[in-house]
């Protein structure tokens, strides 16, 4: 078995990406097809920059989704000999039906540097856009009585925001995603605190809108309580009694972390919408005939700052996942095993100088990723503009 | 206007002291001080005396107290052990007991000590600052000219082949956090092995085995081109695709006014339009962007500062970090937040000052 | 340039065709213009939003944007064809030759650059004259539009001007370097009517001064009388008719310059007697543009086979004064007719009083200062308003900016509490009571009509649902189905196709979305509905139809309207008695006889002065205020009206200045607040005029 060229691996990685092309080919096809019936997300595909994003961020959704199928190796397991491999090695010792090839090389730990790449990116696209939904739920939910009410709540509200983005970011996470706060157990708390929110906006939500019909309420609001406080339970205090709500100490303090830095950006945008938005008559025609502030607020105000709020949301899963990358490049939080592409970068950069692929690998797979995502909120903002 | 000064100098100061008491809680909490008592004591502590050494060296009492002490407005902690030797917040090996003045924080300008550098902390600190401040000089040189220029050239024609091909390079700088691109500058022009340095040796064109040094650790003795291109440029490349971007929104949103209409239909000429009518007000909302990218350089900072083991201040805050150094670890905050809120009163007069429309009214 | 001569047209466009280029397709958006404007003359443009007459202005100075192309046809300027010039030519002429004025003065002034700067530029582009001399024409021009104190104006930064001097400024602009033609985009109509009415004084007055040709645009028939000679009437990208204004205006000869003609309110038009007939159906979008006339689905004398045969091409009426119509009927139409449609209506009889305020007031507390500093300062929005409004009655209120209508209907609404005095509603005192604690049948019994047709609306929301949602909260029926049934019926009482309750909002057109939002507001049965300017946004043949509309629902349901508006015009139309404000004041009350008639209150008399009026027959006085309305942040001393008022000086010892008049009421319970004794008042003549037809 001989070492593989720089053209056969380009190939054999193309090929071993098969699930990944046949779900993107159909994808596409069929939103062409429907394109003018599928609104916003149909008008994405009159955007040649807005598809290309579109469908870069699926490629890696789906590599994700399929990653199973997609990797050679065990992205955890050592073969020896591999050490630092370039990539196209082959393996020194080949086993019956193992993948011949070690297709972008060896890490320093000898571990197929391809399969942690297309691993990693199933935790990345597990966490972030998560995360950044969390932040969302969080930022709207205090954004939309502060830019509403302003007043007293809004100075508050406001200052509290300013004071987490005036955290240089690598510092709250030097801060918060220690071994320490974990014993602490202050993440938990955290966590109590910020997973609330979801399930406090779907049950009012839900409440002012059907309020007027109270079997509908009922059912809506209940649904909402049951499931929300049984994932929050396990989530947030790992009490789930049957088991399938729970989340790792370590990750839970990464995610609450993250959703913590990320919520006030929203909380800024969600009040600068709200104060503009409240201006508008609809809303005095929902004042006048009696609704409540919280109907105005999720009903009247909110889808109409729907446009603004997605394209943030494109912008802030790459944020977040350039924030994950950050926290694993310092070692922080995450388990030394994970094969996230921030901290594979980590393992890859102490030997930078001399074989740069094991981080070269994860920093492009990231970069794709982020790229795709900056690329599809330029295409989306610029379609929604469009009319 | 110098009431508005003094209202955000006040809510300033009050952030200030906020968001220092939230980094002293974070850093002085009960695992973080036993693991000091390991460190400093023993690793082999019983539970017990891990208890009373925290208590004997000040890190007893409410939290309300220490960060007092820290600060400077509560007298500092005493302690007289069995032995008759008194030890305290203010007491060391060149001041006597006797002579110790009752409180020394940092408001009177004792920093603590550093237990990683086994040096006092303003030491280590004036440092490190110096190397970054060189550091953070170099990428504003490169970085604001630059991301302004793109950001007014790509914003003045409004989907032109120009704005096309530039808002594509900012859009993919965005997507290209330090620690993605200072990786990939290595590997292309610091790396032995890939890249560009093994053609052009073997061309014959570099002397050396690299183009740029891949590491900037010679550079803190004496900074030249080639040790200290890859951490600046890794550092701005994110902020240039940024303020770009920010700059080319203004500038777009700028060109569609009707104001510009007016200036056009007058018979400026288009290079006038841009210079006199347009880039004034374009750029007003890119200052506070450049004001605000702070707290992001200084991520930039810590990231490039430890890929390329640059011993600044990004450095040393990684260094305290991971080696619980408490007071080295507050000092970098209260340098880091302090940077950010002056930034961003800067950020704020600047704004109105730019702008005739606040300024006036 | 020097081969042009001057007898010829200054301007001549000819069959100028424009289109808009999307993605999708092409948009026409001008077809077939021609027009020609001699040297010192003015043009009117004048035509319904959407109706191509600001793309031709574009077009005059090349400058569609990105998307915009002239597709045919040439535009001549003394002599030389603008359409094939390139960009350096073109800079030459703009602002020296030709300049142009915009709708919105404030954004058209660059707020980054002082006055004078901004001014001194032209000479300094054209005539290469040196800064000094430059500043010192502007200083100069500045005067010249009649602002105060031109040293301080020129120094000044744009926002640091009202909204009237800014306009002015925008005129010292065009005429900094004495262009020979000049084009005027709705100059006025971000402007209240009195301050309207200076700059259009102003803007004649130069014209003839500087022998400046002019191309007026505007949507106001009544303006394009007080300044044009000869008017271009548009109608879908298309001139239909033009001529000179007396020709067009009292011998029309196109159906849709008579329509439009009977749609504005006129004096002497009236809601019952002799109601307004609109034009049926909508203006066709530019892509779906009838084949034939563009008017002829609309057209009361369409013929089928004939109008809608061939395009239309416009042609000459003989014996007129360049007068042509693009109408292939034109000579077979009885123009004398009166008109078919047009039915007489019942007055509707007045009830019980439903509504009674009684000296309310409403100060808002602001921070002085823009940083939040200094001391607070009170606004009073409304002072001492009393008045009853009946059952079945339509109440007008009047006023312009600042003059605390809008504040009034928040008080009424219930979305801000009056600061003292009482508001009476069925008996029942609500005037400290939020909308939040109001039960649902006093709630659903007040609703209101807003302004921007464009606003009233969610945008994401389907017009059924939001009249269910209405009807929802008004706890009106018992079922989905029911409350459903009732929006289809309320659908129908706003003449809207059922069809429309699954649409969106953005498929509708402004004056159909303001049908939704009367249906929406009638949803509870409401028994007083505030209508906030519900017209104003809305073409003049629109106008029409959404006015009789309220005045149907009105006359079935016995409501009380509160209409609130600035349009003369139509509050002499369709209200019964008119209320007129000035900066939180009431300056004058009664039937709307009695305010349209001597005496007047000083303001009155300006106001109707001020309004321009489409009818040949009519003769105004010309009043023109002095300067702009002061800031209700800072009122004068007084009254009010002081700063304005022309009869100021015949009251003796300068009792305006110091004392709020008194309210004196005349005969027929008609209130006016002024110091004037009623000999004085005794004496005045009626602004307007109605020659005998």
């Amino acid at each position: 078995m001989e070492e593989l060229s720089w053209g056969s691996i380009f190939l054999r990685v193309i090929g071993q990406f098969w699930p990944v092309w046949i779900a993107l080919v159909a994808l596409f096809l069929v939103s062409f097809r429907f394109k003018r019936r599928l609104g916003l997300y149909g008008k994405l595909f009159d955007s040649p920059v807005g598809m290309m994003g579109f469908a870069l961020v699926m490629f890696w959704v789906f590599t994700a989704l399929f990653a199973d199928m997609i990797i050679t190796h065990d992205p955890l397991a050592q073969l020896s000999g591999l050490k630092n491999a370039v990539p196209g090695s082959p393996l020194k010792q080949p086993v019956e039906g193992a993948y011949p090839w070690y297709l972008f090389g060896g890490d320093h730990l000898a571990r197929d540097v391809f399969s942690r790449m297309v691993m990693g990116a199933r935790r990345v696209l597990q966490i972030a856009p998560a995360a950044t939904l969390f932040a969302f739920m969080v930022g709207i939910s205090l954004g939309l009585p502060a830019g509403y009410f302003g007043g007293k709540l809004d100075t508050v509200l406001s200052f509290i925001a300013n004071l987490v983005l005036a955290f240089p970011v690598i510092l709250l996470f030097y801060l918060l995603v220690t071994p320490e706060i974990v014993q602490t157990g202050i993440p938990i708390w955290f966590a109590a605190v910020l997973f609330l929110f979801p399930i406090l906006f779907l049950t009012v939500l839900f409440n002012s809108r059907f309020f007027t019909n109270p079997r509908q309420r009922n059912l809506y609001v209940g649904a909402t309580l049951v499931i929300g406080l049984w994932a929050y339970s396990g989530l947030a205090f790992n009490l789930d009694p049957t088991g399938v709500w729970s989340m790792d100490p370590n990750l839970l303090n990464v995610f609450v972390s993250v959703v913590f830095v990320n919520s006030p950006g929203v909380f800024r945008i969600v009040r600068g919408m709200v104060m503009d938005i409240k201006a508008r008559d609809y809303v005095a025609a929902g004042q006048t005939r009696g609704e409540g502030p919280w109907y105005i607020m999720l009903w009247e105000i909110l889808p109409n700052a729907r446009g603004p709020l997605i394209v943030d949301f494109c912008l802030r899963i790459g944020y977040t996942t350039i924030l994950l990358g950050t926290l694993g490049f310092f070692g922080l939080g995450v388990s030394p095993e994970s094969p996230d592409w921030g901290s594979t970068i980590d393992d890859g950069r102490r030997l930078l100088n001399i074989f740069p692929h094991p981080a070269l690998v994860p920093a492009l797979a990231l970069m794709s990723l982020v790229l795709g995502l900056n690329l599809l909120a330029d295409g989306l903002r610029e379609e929604s503009l469009r009319d | 206007m110098s009431l508005f000064v003094l209202r955000r100098l006040g809510l300033m100061l009050l952030m200030a002291l906020v968001l220092t008491f939230a980094v002293f809680c974070l850093t002085n909490l009960q695992p973080n001080l036993e693991k000091l008592a390991r460190s400093e004591g023993s690793v082999r502590m019983t539970d017990e005396s891990i208890a009373n050494w925290i208590v004997q060296n000040g890190h007893g009492g409410s939290m309300v107290t220490r960060y007092g002490q820290w600060l400077g407005v509560v007298p500092g902690w005493t302690y007289t052990d069995d032995k008759g030797v008194t030890r305290g917040r203010c007491i060391s090996a060149e001041v006597p007991a006797e002579a110790a003045p009752r409180y020394c924080g940092i408001l009177q300008g004792n920093w603590g000590f550093s237990t990683f550098a086994k040096s006092p902390v303003t030491t280590v600190l004036a440092r490190s600052l110096g190397h970054t401040g060189w550091l953070m000089l170099a990428v504003m040189l490169v970085m604001v000219p630059t991301s302004l220029l793109l950001g007014v050239l790509s914003g003045m024609r409004e989907g032109s082949r120009t704005d096309r091909v530039l808002s594509a390079f900012a859009i993919a700088t965005t997507a290209t956090p330090e620690y993605v691109s200072g990786v990939i500058f290595v590997a292309l022009f610091g790396s032995a092995t890939a890249g560009l340095s093994p053609l052009l040796n073997q061309w014959g064109w570099i002397e050396g085995k690299t183009l740029f040094l891949g590491t900037a650790t010679s550079a803190m003795d004496d900074i030249t081109f080639w040790n200290f291109s890859l951490p600046v440029m890794t550092i701005a490349l994110y902020g240039i695709g940024y303020i770009a971007r920010m700059t080319r929104a203004s500038m777009t949103e700028v060109m569609t006014q009707q104001y510009i209409r007016t200036a056009r239909l007058k018979g400026v000429s288009f290079r006038n339009v841009v210079m006199k009518h347009a880039l004034r007000n374009a750029l007003i909302a890119p200052f506070t962007v450049i004001m605000l990218q702070f707290p992001w350089l200084l991520n930039g900072v810590v990231i490039v500062e430890t890929l390329f083991n640059y011993k600044g201040f990004g450095w040393t805050l990684v260094q305290a970090a991971g080696n619980n150094d408490i007071n080295m670890l507050l000092a970098c905050s209260v340098v880091a937040v302090f940077v950010v809120l002056v930034t961003q009163l800067i950020s704020d007069i600047g704004y109105v000052f730019l702008n005739p429309r606040i300024r006036l009214s | 340039m020097s081969d042009w001569d001057p007898s010829k047209p200054i301007l001549e466009i000819e069959n100028l065709s424009i289109s808009f280029f999307t993605r999708l397709r092409e948009i026409p958006a001008v077809m077939d213009f021609s027009c020609s404007v001699m040297a010192g003359e003015a043009m009117g443009l004048v035509g319904e939003s959407g109706c191509g007459k600001s793309t031709v202005a574009l077009a005059v100075m090349r400058d569609l944007g990105k998307n915009g192309r002239i597709t045919g046809g040439r535009i001549l300027f003394k002599g030389r064809d603008l359409t094939t010039m390139d960009d350096e030519e073109l800079r030459q002429i703009r602002g020296s030759e030709i300049a142009m004025i915009y709708q919105e003065p404030m954004a058209s002034l660059n707020p980054a650059m002082k006055i004078g700067a901004q001014l001194a530029e032209v000479p300094m582009i054209h005539q290469g004259m040196s800064k000094a001399d430059a500043w010192a024409l502007a200083r100069q021009i500045v005067a010249d539009v009649r602002l105060p104190d031109p040293d301080r104006i020129i120094n000044a930064y744009p926002h640091q001007l009202s909204g009237g001097q800014q306009q002015r400024i925008v005129i010292a602009m065009a005429l900094m370097s004495k262009p020979a033609l000049l084009i005027l985009d709705e100059p006025t109509t971000a402007l209240d009517v009195t301050v309207e009415a200076g700059i259009v004084d102003l803007v004649k007055a130069l014209g003839e001064k500087y022998g400046t040709s002019m191309l007026f645009i505007s949507h106001n028939l009544g303006l394009i009388m007080d300044v044009c000679d000869r008017l271009c009437v548009m109608y879908s990208g298309e001139a239909v008719e033009t001529g000179n204004v007396h020709q067009v205006f009292d011998e029309m000869r196109h159906p849709y310059t008579q329509a439009l003609f009977r749609s504005i309110p006129l004096p002497g038009a009236d809601k019952n007697a002799r109601p307004l007939i609109s034009i049926p159906g909508n203006f066709p979008l530019p892509h779906e543009r009838p084949k034939g006339c563009n008017f002829g689905p609309r057209c009361d004398y369409f013929t089928e086979g004939r109008c809608n045969a061939a395009e239309v091409e416009m042609r000459e009426i003989p014996g007129g004064d360049r007068h042509a119509s693009r109408c292939v009927k034109w000579e077979e139409i009885d123009w004398t007719a009166p008109p078919a449609a047009r039915i007489a209506k019942e007055k509707t009889p007045v009830g019980k009083v439903v509504l009674k305020m009684e000296d309310l007031k409403k100060y808002y507390s602001v921070s002085g200062g823009a940083f939040g500093g200094g001391a607070k300062k009170v606004v009073k929005a409304n002072e001492t308003l009393s008045f009853e409004a009946r059952e079945g009655e339509t109440l007008a209120i009047v006023g312009e900016s600042g003059c605390g209508k809008s504040t009034f209907a928040k008080v009424l609404m219930g979305l801000e509490t009056a600061t003292s005095g009482s508001i009476l509603l069925f008996d029942e005192n609500v005037q400290s009571t939020p909308i939040q604690q109001r039960n649902t049948d006093t709630v659903s019994s007040v609703q209101m009509v807003f302004q921007n047709p464009f606003d009233t609306l969610n945008p994401s929301m389907s017009v059924g649902r939001q009249i269910i949602r209405a009807l929802e909260i008004f706890r009106f029926g018992a079922s989905d189905q029911e409350r459903q049934d009732r929006m289809l019926e309320l659908l129908d009482l706003v003449k809207l196709p059922r069809a429309f309750a699954d649409r969106m909002p953005r498929q509708l057109s402004g004056g159909q979305k303001q049908r939704v939002g009367i249906a929406r507001a009638f949803a509870g049965g409401a028994k007083v509905v505030v209508a906030d300017e519900p017209v104003s946004a809305l073409d003049v043949s629109v106008q029409a139809a959404v006015t009789d509309l309220l005045m149907d629902i009105q006359r079935e349901n016995r409501t009380t309207l509160l209409f609130i508006s600035h349009d003369l015009s139509i509050v002499r139309y369709l209200s019964d008695r008119v209320m007129v404000m000035y900066l939180g004041h009431v300056v004058e009350m009664g039937t709307t006889d009695q305010v349209f008639s001597p005496p007047y209150h000083p303001y009155t008399e300006a106001l109707l002065s001020a309004v321009p009026i489409a009818d040949t027959h009519v003769t105004r006085k010309r009043i023109v205020l002095e300067g702009d309305i002061p800031s209700a942040m800072n009122p004068p001393p007084g009254c009010p009206f002081q700063t304005r008022c022309r009869w100021k000086s015949q009251v003796p010892g300068g009792l305006c200045e110091r004392e709020m008049p008194p309210v004196q009421m005349l005969e027929g319970g008609h209130q006016i607040k002024c110091h004037l004794s009623s000999e004085v008042l005794a004496t005045m003549e009626p602004v307007i005029k109605i020659a005998a037809e």
